[in-house]
């Protein structure tokens, strides 16, 4: 089958229809597994017990960047094929993302509390997140505040890749800048610097949020199909009432 | 499990991290059923894609 076959909304919604009973069942499992080796993983020797904040933090914060990602390349998709189900997945992914990144803030501030001793610190890393947030807000806002789906999704597109840039900064404020937050520590030439007993639970934690944002996303796309077609109905009805 | 002296903030980190899923999940099924009935108000009127159908009508 080609990609083309699939990027047609009703081959969509009767494989997404398969496929995501799987796909939900995988993340409750993922999670099953995810949070019983949470349950087991052993103190950190410097965070005490609130290295468990960092098995839904790290998750999260990989996700809020991840969804951008998503959403960059979907833009590609509805500024340069024009296709409908580009700007469907784009839409869809932007609340999500957005929730994973608030989930990134709040459980951080968590953590920085007992550990940094404040909730919150103009730090360039945490700031960057932030920003990444409130570019999230401005997706949806500006997907709401354009009627047609065509024009919203090609305006929602141009902020999608100027926003991108922030992506990079994000992932790089901690080296090049003197922040507080720590470097990177799972991704880093080198290998990693956790201790195996917490890497572990953390990398399973990270696939049960990556496949629950599966799940979501496109069950997500399937509602945005659905609008969509409400909408065309609505208008055909109306343009059936005012008559040829 | 002992939680430690920090146990009030993990405690509150994954409620907040339920939460924020919880509420992902009630917003994708609260938003299907919402649309599902308006197709089917659509269905039971005789309107559907299929009878009205254009060449521009994608969806």
């Amino acid at each position: 089958m080609s990609l083309i076959e699939l990027a047609n909304p009703s081959r969509f919604l009767a494989l997404t229809a398969r496929a995501l009973p799987w796909l939900a069942a995988a993340t409750v499992l993922a999670f099953a597994i995810g949070i019983t080796q949470v349950y087991l993983a052993p103190d950190d020797y410097q965070q005490g017990a609130t290295v468990k904040i960092m098995f839904i933090h790290v998750p999260a914060a990989w996700l809020g960047i991840f969804a951008w990602i998503v959403m960059g390349v979907a833009a590609l998709g509805t500024l340069v094929w024009r296709h409908p189900l580009a700007d469907v997945a784009a839409k869809a992914a932007a609340p999500i993302g957005a929730a994973f990144t608030l989930m990134c803030l709040v459980t951080g501030s968590l953590w920085g509390r007992p550990m940094w001793g404040t909730y919150w610190v103009w730090d360039a890393r945490l700031t960057s997140v932030l920003v990444l947030f409130l570019m999230y807000l401005g997706v949806i806002a500006l997907w709401r505040t354009i009627d047609d789906p065509a024009q919203a999704a090609r305006a929602a597109a141009v902020l999608t890749l100027v926003g991108a840039i922030n992506i990079p900064i994000i992932k790089f404020s901690v080296d090049w800048l003197n922040t507080l937050h720590q470097p990177a520590s799972v991704f880093r030439l080198g290998g990693s610097a956790i201790h195996p007993a917490i890497l572990v639970p953390l990398i399973v934690m990270a696939v049960a949020f990556t496949l629950l944002f599966l799940t979501l996303h496109l069950a997500a796309m399937r509602n945005e199909i659905m609008r969509r077609r409400v909408r065309t109905l609505m208008m055909l009805q109306a343009g059936a009432r005012v008559g040829p | 499990m002992n939680l430690g002296p920090h146990a009030a903030f993990i405690i509150t980190a994954y409620v907040a991290a339920i939460a924020v899923v919880a509420g992902l999940i009630a917003w994708i099924v609260l938003d299907r059923r919402h649309l599902s009935r308006i197709l089917d108000d659509f269905e039971a009127q005789g309107i559907s894609r299929r009878s009205t159908r254009t060449d521009g009508d994608k969806w």
